[in-house]
């Protein structure tokens, strides 16, 4: 039964920023004073922390097959598949695109997608397959006896559905360093600003020095936008994630579409 | 506005810290031993020096990590930070600070001794 339910949850998630997208793609400016703006609903992220160079922190980077950034500010990986931003010196967020519209998807659409995005969803699927065979076990370590003779593997299950979480939670069960696997997906939301005046417009709110000089592409950082705290990453030379938790969500997207309303008219000499 | 250096960020903004009071100050070894004003003088009394102060700094809109930092309560600039843990920095070589630097561990002083159980630090 609970597998029925949990088998599609499309049709019930409900990303913060719905309501706003519309006004979201009206205030975007085109031209070579262009800013955009839009929200990447559902991104899986999975707080990971291990100390790094530990064989926990060598688990994380097999089954992600990416090695842990080794500093402030850096990011290793990429958008289309997935990758892993610095948040402190143990600890890291695994983002990557959300498997379940490409998992399940509406009918047809995977028919649609380009061959670098269905590549992904095959091996979501297969991960997939082995997480539910594993749940039994997961079950029966959690009973009140505490399961038969089986290794504590199920120590630490995830709820998660996506299936880099659950095999890194797999992964990191039964470790005996400290670590932990935790799926944040609704922790924040991702907001996309890109075009030429992407980064005027995040001077306006961010106290930190975006010059390309001293920020660049695949440079994550944790600081605030206007009042508030929020990931900020810089995916390309003109484009930028930004990253606030999912109740700031609406205050960020107002805010930057306030910050916009500039760049729509001729500038002032 | 302060530009305070966070030991795994480096230079942020004082918006982004939030404050946690003086460093270093010993939690009792013993707190059933004390009187009410030896509890009362944990708690509340703080060395309050003009000069060098150890204070303990979260970075919360960043790596949410804590750490000390010594900072002149004249200047207010921040002359050393250094992780949870971690002694004190000798900033007793800096020939403006002298005299302040010694007022500084004078009151220090003055606060451990009104824990007579002694505690770590």
């Amino acid at each position: 039964m609970a597998e029925q339910i949990l088998t599609d949850i499309r049709p019930l998630r409900r990303s913060p920023l719905a309501d706003l997208t519309d006004l979201m793609a009206q205030a975007s400016v085109t031209g070579e004073r262009g800013v955009r703006l839009r929200e990447i609903p559902f991104l899986n992220m999975v707080g990971i922390r291990v100390q790094p160079g530990s064989d926990a922190a060598q688990n994380v980077t097999s089954v992600v097959g990416l090695p842990l950034p080794s500093g402030h500010g850096q990011v290793t990986g990429d958008t289309d598949t997935a990758a892993i931003l610095w948040q402190g010196p143990d600890e890291f967020l695994l983002v990557s695109p959300d498997a379940l519209a490409a998992e399940i998807g509406p009918p047809g659409a995977r028919r649609g997608l380009p061959d670098d995005a269905a590549a992904p969803a095959d091996a979501a699927r297969v991960a997939l397959a082995g997480g539910v065979a594993s749940r039994p076990a997961t079950d029966s370590a959690a009973g009140p006896a505490g399961g038969a003779d089986q290794e504590n593997l199920g120590a630490a299950p995830t709820l998660s559905t996506h299936p880099l979480t659950q095999e890194l939670s797999r992964a990191m069960a039964g470790h005996k360093q400290r670590s932990h696997v935790v799926d944040l997906s609704a922790n924040r939301t991702t907001l996309e600003l890109s075009g030429p005046s992407a980064r005027a417009v995040l001077e306006k709110g961010c106290p930190l020095d975006l010059h390309p000089r001293v920020f660049g592409p695949g440079t994550a950082v944790s600081t605030t936008l206007g009042l508030v705290q929020v990931l900020l990453w810089q995916t390309d030379e003109q484009t930028w994630r930004i990253m606030p938790r999912s109740s700031f969500a609406v205050y960020i997207a107002q805010w930057l579409m306030d910050a916009m309303t500039e760049f729509a008219s001729q500038e002032v000499a | 506005m302060l530009l305070i250096e966070c030991p795994h960020c480096g230079p942020r903004n004082e918006t982004e810290y939030h404050y946690g009071g003086e460093a270093h100050v010993p939690y009792p070894q013993d707190p059933f031993q004390l009187t009410d004003q030896q509890w009362a003088e944990y708690l509340f009394y703080r060395s309050n020096p003009k000069g060098l102060i150890a204070e303990r700094w979260v970075h919360s809109a960043g790596c949410r990590r804590w750490f000390n930092a010594v900072r002149d309560t004249v200047t207010y600039e921040v002359k050393a930070v250094y992780r949870v843990g971690d002694p004190r920095p000798s900033l007793d070589d800096h020939p403006a600070q002298t005299t302040t630097s010694t007022t500084s561990s004078t009151s220090t002083t003055g606060t451990s001794s009104t824990t007579p159980t002694g505690g770590t630090s």
